[in-house]
């Protein structure tokens, strides 16, 4: 069996401590994984600085190059996992076997972080929107003939990495090419992406002092977060409001995106059926750029049946099926107490769930030790229901009949929100929300990222900081 | 100093495989009589004894009948009056009072005379003179407060010929530091504790034995290391530290990067216990830690989940039962909120321990579940 170490700024480090990541459904053991503690981490720390002084003697533009590199590898070689090595495709059936996911879903997850290795120069040119990249490196330059300074805020950058969803991982990877230290904290269900990328970039170059790797418990994460100047966090709501506001700490949790139909566009909705199907059901549901929400003004219940009718044909198949699209859920009991917290809010006047007519049986399907919960869609006929802004970890979602006039004030905060509407006062009122994060005007699915674009923030803004700076001849 | 339960200890840790069995039944016996004679007893047991419909004193012949006693409940050491756990014997004594847990409710409390100091003196006997030097001074950085900690350790460096300084830290202020996210709160407490301990430590004390939790030790070992110096070198030769995060990783990590050299040990204990010292540890072992507990003045068995009057075979995981048996507080059957495996005898200790000593299961279970 494989074992993965930590590690610590590159160099393996075999804990005493390990914990085993075992098949979702049949329980059989898939690795053993060294299990930090938080101490080490604190030590580990103390020499973070070196991670970023050995990746600033590689210029930006070669460390850029050795990330298409490590996409190339990452893709398509048979690298190092641990104490033992993984093909693409024994990545693909380790991720899928631990976390739950079908491995086509895997393998879409593997595409698009090697697309982001390999487009990273138009990536980084468009977070820093244009900017000279040796300015990063030096810490100041001049554009348009006016001083200029960006001061890294860390050395490092700290990861609370998730289970559930590889596609996240894109959000770190322009991080080395920027000339900062990697932290990571793996997902306990998910260590094959960190180990493996990790790989990947150091066979392309990267120097392994640049990155550490600390598989463990809650006091591991809590260890990276109080450590590192600058952190990226995945959790739920509570994890989010607990982090808001604090500047050393990038929360990304449930995205409760949305599509909106406006009043001029509402009666054209089975034009859009296909997008709003594939942005509350594409990766299984599990994004935070999967719709849990749509709102309109009427055809509520029309919208509601028939996505219910499309989504009703889906069941779960063998995680290695082609034709896999739901995910299980591993950890014990979560399927039923969401399947239950649902049950109970549709409980209330007004809402239905129109899932169930077109169901054979439960909501949740048990297959071995794996749960799945089957997609469900639910009309509100007010925005006042409980459950018209929940989101779940499944392919979810509310219909929610309201005025137009009313949506933005009641959709609250709002990850991605896709309105389909002409009406230039609508568009001109969603451009100033201040609670929608990424807006798409016009039919474009919730989960179509343009990766040229910052996500929940710019990546460069949190890690750099543009301050005043001037010199004097001496 | 305290001849009786020293010798009752020393006589068990010797003679035949046999030996400490009987000491033990005679010993439970002998305090068993204590506390149901109406002429020495606590109120409390003198009101069990009452409606039991049965006499322990008669029927209690051996350890192994205290199971008729059934669990100890945890909500009869909570809430008062605290006094019907004074023995009649004691009287007139000076009393005090220490108490576990209150994060959240009452804390459950225990009486205590002499208890805490006799525990420590047993203790004593279990360190090192090498490491813990006698005469030396002694710094407690840790919990004092409701806890019997700072007097125990204070009395156990004046056992020795020391003197204690101490630096406090209040675990439930800790707590809910925690609980309302105020890590800056947090840090800044932390700091506030580690400095005083840093100032201490070069104030010219001669301090060379010292009590600290892990996350303390670890606090003041990485400070130090920012000054440049280390603990051995802040002076320190001795270390004991308890706790649940005192796992075998951790004490592998602490000899390996944070000690430089110091000596230190394990415990496990409570208000409840007294103190449980270990078997020696280290790479020889895997740094495993294995607990014993002071018999015959505590008991510490590894039961079945389910069938707690069931001992779980050598090897095999189980909650940790305790029975306190002193002449001041007697508690049979209590199930603690932790759980490890079942050890044979060493050497050292000729009778049970447990090893892998953590929160068990049943409260440890976590309620955050399938999020990000």
């Amino acid at each position: 069996m494989l074992h993965l170490p930590v590690l610590r700024w590159g160099q393996p480090y075999t804990s005493i401590d390990v914990d085993q990541v075992v098949h979702f459904a049949t329980g059989e053991p898939i690795a053993k994984v060294s299990r930090a503690n938080g101490g080490l981490i604190q030590r580990d720390i103390r020499k973070a600085q070196r991670a970023r002084d050995v990746l600033r003697e590689i210029p930006i533009d070669e460390l850029i190059a050795r990330a298409g590199a490590a996409g190339e590898l990452y893709m398509n070689a048979t690298l190092p996992m641990g104490d033992g090595t993984q093909t693409p495709d024994e990545f693909v059936r380790a991720q899928s076997a631990t976390t739950g996911l079908p491995e086509r879903m895997c393998r879409a997850n593997m595409k698009k972080n090697a697309f982001v290795l390999a487009e990273m120069r138009r990536i980084l040119a468009s977070l820093t929107r244009g900017l000279a990249f040796d300015v990063l490196s030096s810490g100041h330059g001049e554009e348009r003939g006016v001083p200029i300074s960006f001061q890294a805020q860390s050395p490092v950058v700290g990861l609370v990495l998730p289970s559930n969803s590889p596609g996240v991982h894109t959000l770190w990877l322009p991080v080395i090419p920027l000339q900062v230290g990697l932290v990571l904290k793996p997902g306990p269900q998910e260590p094959w992406t960190p180990y493996r990328m990790t790989e990947a970039f150091c066979q392309a170059g990267v120097p392994r002092e640049a990155i550490s790797i600390y598989p463990g418990e809650g006091d591991v994460g809590a260890a990276v977060l109080d450590s590192c100047g600058r952190n990226l966090i995945f959790g739920g709501t509570a994890t989010v409001d607990r982090y808001r506001g604090n500047p050393r700490v990038q929360a990304h949790g449930p995205g409760f995106s949305k599509i909106l139909l406006g009043d001029d566009q509402v009666d054209r909705w089975e034009q859009y059926l296909d997008v709003m199907v594939d942005s509350v059901f594409l990766n299984s549901g599990r994004s935070c750029i999967n719709c849990s929400g749509i709102w309109a003004s009427r055809h509520t219940r029309e919208i509601a049946d028939a996505m219910a009718r499309r989504l009703a044909e889906v069941r779960p198949l063998p995680p290695d099926h082609p034709d896999a699209s739901l995910a299980a859920f591993t950890v014990p009991g979560v399927a039923d107490s969401i399947s239950q917290a649902i049950d109970a809010d549709v409980q209330a006047p007004g809402v239905t769930d129109v899932t169930a007519k077109y169901r054979d049986g439960a909501r949740v399907v048990k297959q071995g030790r794996a749960d799945y919960l089957l997609p469900t869609v639910v009309h509100c006929a007010s925005p006042d229901a409980a459950i018209a802004k929940k989101e779940y970890m499944f392919p979810f979602v509310t219909i929610v009949e309201c005025p137009e006039a009313k949506m933005l004030d009641e959709i609250g905060p709002t990850l991605v929100c896709s309105a389909v509407t002409c009406k230039p006062e609508f568009r001109r009122s969603l451009l100033d929300a201040i609670h929608i994060d990424r807006l798409n005007l016009g039919p474009v699915p919730t989960t179509q990222l343009n990766w040229l674009q910052p996500h929940e923030g710019n990546l460069i803004d949190f890690l750099f900081r543009a301050r005043a700076f001037q010199t004097a001849e001496l | 100093m305290h001849p009786s339960p020293l010798d009752q200890s020393s006589a068990a840790a010797s003679g035949s495989a046999r030996a400490p069995q009987d000491a033990l039944d005679a010993w439970v016996r002998e305090v068993v009589a204590w506390h149901f004679d109406p002429a020495s007893g606590c109120p409390f047991w003198l009101e069990y004894a009452k409606t039991a419909g049965w006499d322990p004193r008669r029927e209690i012949k051996r350890f192994a009948d205290l199971e008729r006693f059934g669990q100890f409940e945890d909500e009869w050491l909570r809430g008062g009056p605290v006094q019907r756990w004074i023995p009649k014997a004691l009287a007139g004594r000076p009393v005090f009072v220490f108490e576990t847990g209150g994060t959240t409710g009452v804390p459950k409390t225990r009486v205590a005379v002499e208890d805490f100091r006799i525990d420590y003196e047993l203790f004593s006997g279990t360190l090192p003179d090498q490491y813990f030097p006698k005469g030396s001074n002694w710094l407690m950085l840790g919990p004092s407060g409701p806890r019997r900690l700072r007097l125990s350790v204070e009395h156990l460096a004046q056992y020795r010929g020391g003197i204690c300084f101490c630096v406090d830290l209040d675990p439930r202020w800790v707590i809910k530091l925690i609980k309302k996210g105020w890590a800056d709160h947090l840090q800044a407490y932390k700091d506030h504790v580690i400095d005083q301990a840093v100032t201490i430590l070069q104030a010219g004390h001669d301090v060379r034995c010292m009590f600290t939790t892990p996350k303390l030790l670890e606090a003041l070992a990485l400070r130090l290391e920012s000054m440049g110096t280390t603990i051995r070198q802040a002076g320190i030769t001795g270390i004991f530290s308890g706790g649940t995060e005192f796992t075998p990783q951790w004490n592998r990590f602490a000899h390996e990067e944070l000690l430089d050299g110091a000596y230190m040990t394990p415990t496990y204990g409570n208000t409840l216990m007294g103190l449980a010292a270990s078997a020696p540890s280290g790479p020889h072992n895997n740094y495993k830690i294995t607990y014993y507990a002071p018999q015959p003045r505590a008991v510490i068995e590894v039961v079945d989940f389910d069938h707690p009057v069931k001992l779980v075979d050598y090897g095999q995981t189980g909650r940790v039962k305790l029975t306190t048996l002193t002449k001041e507080f007697f508690m049979p059957g209590f199930l603690e909120r932790d759980e490890g495996e079942r050890e044979p005898a060493c050497d050292r200790y000729p009778w049970d321990g447990v090893s892998g000593v953590r929160p068990y299961r049943g409260f440890a279970a976590t309620t955050t579940v399938g999020v990000y």
